[in-house]
C-alpha cells in the first residue's frame, strides 16, 4: 500500500543552513524593541510562521531587524501536517514567500492537525499511529519538503488522549516518518515528558527510541498540571511557566545521547519580562556547555559552543 | 463521517459526547482528557478576541466579555490559521448580541479597534510627498483625470456615535464627561509609518476618501464631497492626507508622467 518510490530524499537540495547549537527564544512582539535596542547574546530567535503572515506593518519592520542581526527559526503551527484532507495551498504559498523573504536556518511544524474543512481549530489536535496516518503524513511532509525547496524538523506532539486503533508507538511511528521522508526531527523534550506523564511511558525510553541522529532543534517549556478521572497526573503543554526541573533533567540525559543542539525556550502565555527569559536561555546553555565538556576530551566536534 | 470530524464537531460543540475510539493508559474516562482539547481552542479563541478588542472588553468586563466571546466562537471558528485578524465580524456579532444592548456603541468600538488591527498589519506603502503631488496636478489639463491612490491601511469608520472619543476615554486621553457620547464622528483609522493612528474626519472630507478608495478620480471625489458637504476643501483636505502620509501614488491621464514615490 505504501508507495516505494515515496523516499523524500529532496535530491535537488543544497545542504541548508543550520541553527547555531546554543540557547534561542521565542520572540515576543513586548520584548521585540528592548532586544533590538540591548542586543542580547542569544543564540538563535524562534517566531511562529502564521503570526508573519500579515502583509507590511511592526511585525515585519521588527523582525527584518532581528533577523539582519540573528539567527532564525520559523515554527508553523497552522499548515495541519495530519489532516485527512489535502493541504491547503494557498498556506503553503504563503509559508513559502516567508520562508523565501527571512531564510530561516530552520523551518518547523508538528506531527498533529489543526484544521477540518475550512475551520481552522487553532490547536495541535492528536492523531491515531495507523498505518494510515504513516502514509497520509509521510505524503504531507513529501509536498511540503518539495514545495519549500528545504527539509522541515517534525516535532513530537504533547497529547492527552491515544487512540484504541493506533497500532504503532509514537517514538517507532516519527522514526518511520523520519526515515521514509528524510525530514529532521524538532525534540520537544517537555512534549516527550507531557506525554509520558499522561501515557505512562518512560521518557527516557521514548528519548532513546528516537531517531536521534536527525534532530536539528530541541524545545523546552513549562507545563500545567490537572487531574484525569482516575486522580492521576495529567501534565498540560501550557507553555506557561519556567521549565520544571524534571524536563531540565530529562534535557540534559537527551543531550548526553546528542550532544549540544539547538535549544528553543518556548514561552506563549504568562510572558515575563525579557531578562527573565534571557535568564532562563542561561541554564539552558549551561547544560550545552556540560554536554560539550567530556565529549572535548575525544572530539572537536562541538567547537561552535565551546568558545 | 471521518473521525476528524467528529473530533472537530465535538471540540467546537460542547453539547456533543467525546468522540468514539480515545483511550486512557489507567481506563480513565476519557471524556475528561478530551475536555483539556475543548478548553485549549476555546479559551484560545477568546483570547484571540479579547488581544483584538481590548475596548470592548473593558467597557463590560473580563466575565462578560468572555461569555460574549464564547458564544461568537462556538458559531465562528477560525477560517484560516492567520490569527490576527480573526474575529472580523465580532462588531455584526455583538450588533445582534441582546445581552449587549445596554451599551449601544458597542459594536461601532469593535469596528474601530478590528480597524485597527487591520491599519496595523497592513502592506507597506511608501508616502508620495507633497511636492511629487504638486508636480504632477500642476497641468490643469492632467489634473481633470487624476487618480490618488491612498495608503492601504486607511478605512473610514462612521458611526452615529462619538466612537474615537469614547475609545480615547478608555486609554485614559480624555475625560468622559467633555464629550457628548451621542454626537456622530466619522474616524479615519490609518498606520502613519509604525503606528496606528486615528482622525475624525468631517462628512465631506470622509466621502472624499471613499470615493477615491472606489476607483473615482479627483475631481469626481472632490465633487461628491462638496455635494453632501459644503463646508469640503479640498486643498485643507489634500493637505492632511499627505501630512498623515496617506496618499500613496498619483496617476494623471497622461501615463508617460505617472509619480510614484
Amino acid at each position: 500500500m505504501l508507495n516505494p518510490t515515496n523516499t523524500g530524499k529532496l535530491p535537488q537540495v543544497a545542504a541548508a543552513p543550520t541553527l547555531p547549537k546554543r540557547a534561542g527564544v521565542g520572540l515576543k512582539p513586548e520584548h521585540v524593541q528592548e532586544i533590538l535596542d540591548t542586543q542580547p547574546d542569544v543564540g538563535f530567535f524562534e517566531v511562529h510562521a502564521e503570526n508573519y503572515l500579515v502583509p507590511g506593518g511592526p511585525f515585519h519592520h521588527h523582525l527584518t531587524r532581528i533577523r539582519a542581526r540573528y539567527a532564525l527559526s520559523m515554527h508553523g503551527v497552522g499548515l495541519s501536517i495530519g489532516s485527512d484532507a489535502p493541504l491547503d495551498l494557498a498556506h503553503l504559498n504563503a509559508l513559502k514567500l516567508l520562508l523565501d523573504r527571512y531564510q530561516p536556518q530552520s523551518f518547523s511544524e508538528h506531527l498533529a492537525w489543526s484544521t477540518h474543512g475550512p475551520t481552522f481549530l487553532n490547536d495541535l489536535l492528536p492523531l491515531p499511529y495507523t498505518n494510515a496516518t504513516l502514509q497520509r503524513v509521510c505524503d504531507h511532509i513529501d509536498q511540503v519538503q518539495t514545495h519549500l525547496g528545504r527539509r522541515l524538523l517534525l516535532e513530537n506532539p504533547a497529547t492527552y488522549v491515544e487512540f484504541a486503533v493506533s497500532t504503532w508507538d509514537e517514538a517507532a511511528f516519527i522514526t518511520e516518518v523520519v526515515r521514509r521522508t528524510g525530514c529532521g526531527l524538532l525534540l520537544d523534550v517537555n512534549n516527550v515528558y507531557v506525554s509520558s506523564v499522561n501515557h505512562q511511558r518512560d521518557a527516557q525510553a521514548v528519548i532513546r527510541a528516537l531517531p536521534l541522529a536527525q534532530v536539528g532543534e530541541v524545545h523546552l517549556a513549562g507545563f500545567a498540571q490537572q487531574q484525569d478521572a482516575h486522580g492521576d497526573l495529567l501534565l498540560i503543554d501550557s507553555h506557561g511557566a519556567p521549565v520544571a526541573q524534571a524536563v531540565w533533567d530529562l534535557y540534559a540525559f537527551t543531550l548526553g545521547l546528542t550532544g549540544p543542539v539547538a535549544t528553543l525556550l518556548e514561552r506563549d502565555n504568562n510572558i515575563p519580562a525579557w531578562p527573565v527569559l534571557l535568564a532562563e536561555t542561561g541554564l539552558a546553555e549551561a547544560a550545552l556547555r556540560q554536554a560539550c565538556l567530556p565529549q572535548t576530551q575525544t572530539s572537536s566536534g562541538f567547537d561552535e559552543v565551546s568558545a | 463521517m471521518s473521525a476528524q470530524s467528529a473530533f472537530a464537531q465535538a471540540l467546537l460543540d460542547p453539547a456533543l459526547p467525546c468522540p468514539d475510539g480515545l483511550s486512557t493508559w489507567n481506563g480513565s474516562d476519557p471524556a475528561i482528557r478530551f475536555a483539556v482539547y475543548r478548553n485549549n481552542v476555546m479559551v484560545s479563541l477568546m483570547d484571540a478576541l479579547a488581544d483584538t478588542y481590548p475596548v470592548v472588553q473593558a467597557f463590560v468586563g473580563e466575565d462578560f466579555f468572555r461569555a460574549m466571546a464564547r458564544v461568537f466562537a462556538q458559531a465562528n471558528a477560525p477560517r484560516s490559521a492567520v490569527m490576527a485578524f480573526y474575529g472580523r465580524d465580532f462588531a455584526d456579532f455583538i450588533d445582534t448580541f441582546a445581552p449587549a444592548a445596554s451599551v449601544p456603541y458597542l459594536a461601532d468600538v469593535a469596528r474601530l479597534e478590528m480597524a485597527r488591527v487591520l491599519a496595523y498589519h497592513a502592506a507597506d506603502v511608501p508616502a508620495l510627498d507633497a511636492q511629487a503631488l504638486q508636480i504632477a496636478l500642476a497641468d490643469p489639463h492632467r489634473l481633470a483625470w487624476a487618480w490618488l491612490a491612498l495608503h492601504p491601511s486607511a478605512q473610514v469608520i462612521t458611526s452615529p456615535f462619538a466612537v474615537l472619543s469614547i475609545w480615547a476615554a478608555h486609554q485614559g486621553e480624555s475625560e468622559p464627561s467633555t464629550f457628548d457620547p451621542d454626537s456622530a464622528q466619522t474616524v479615519l483609522v490609518f498606520r502613519n509609518d509604525l503606528a496606528v493612528d486615528m482622525q475624525v474626519l468631517a462628512d465631506g472630507a470622509a466621502q472624499f476618501v471613499r470615493a477615491l478608495q472606489h476607483g473615482q478620480t479627483l475631481l469626481a471625489a472632490a465633487a461628491q464631497a462638496a455635494d453632501l458637504d459644503a463646508t469640503f476643501d479640498l486643498t485643507h483636505t489634500l493637505a492632511l492626507l499627505l501630512r498623515w502620509q496617506l496618499v500613496t501614488h498619483v496617476t494623471t491621464g497622461d501615463l508617460r508622467h505617472e509619480h510614484t514615490h
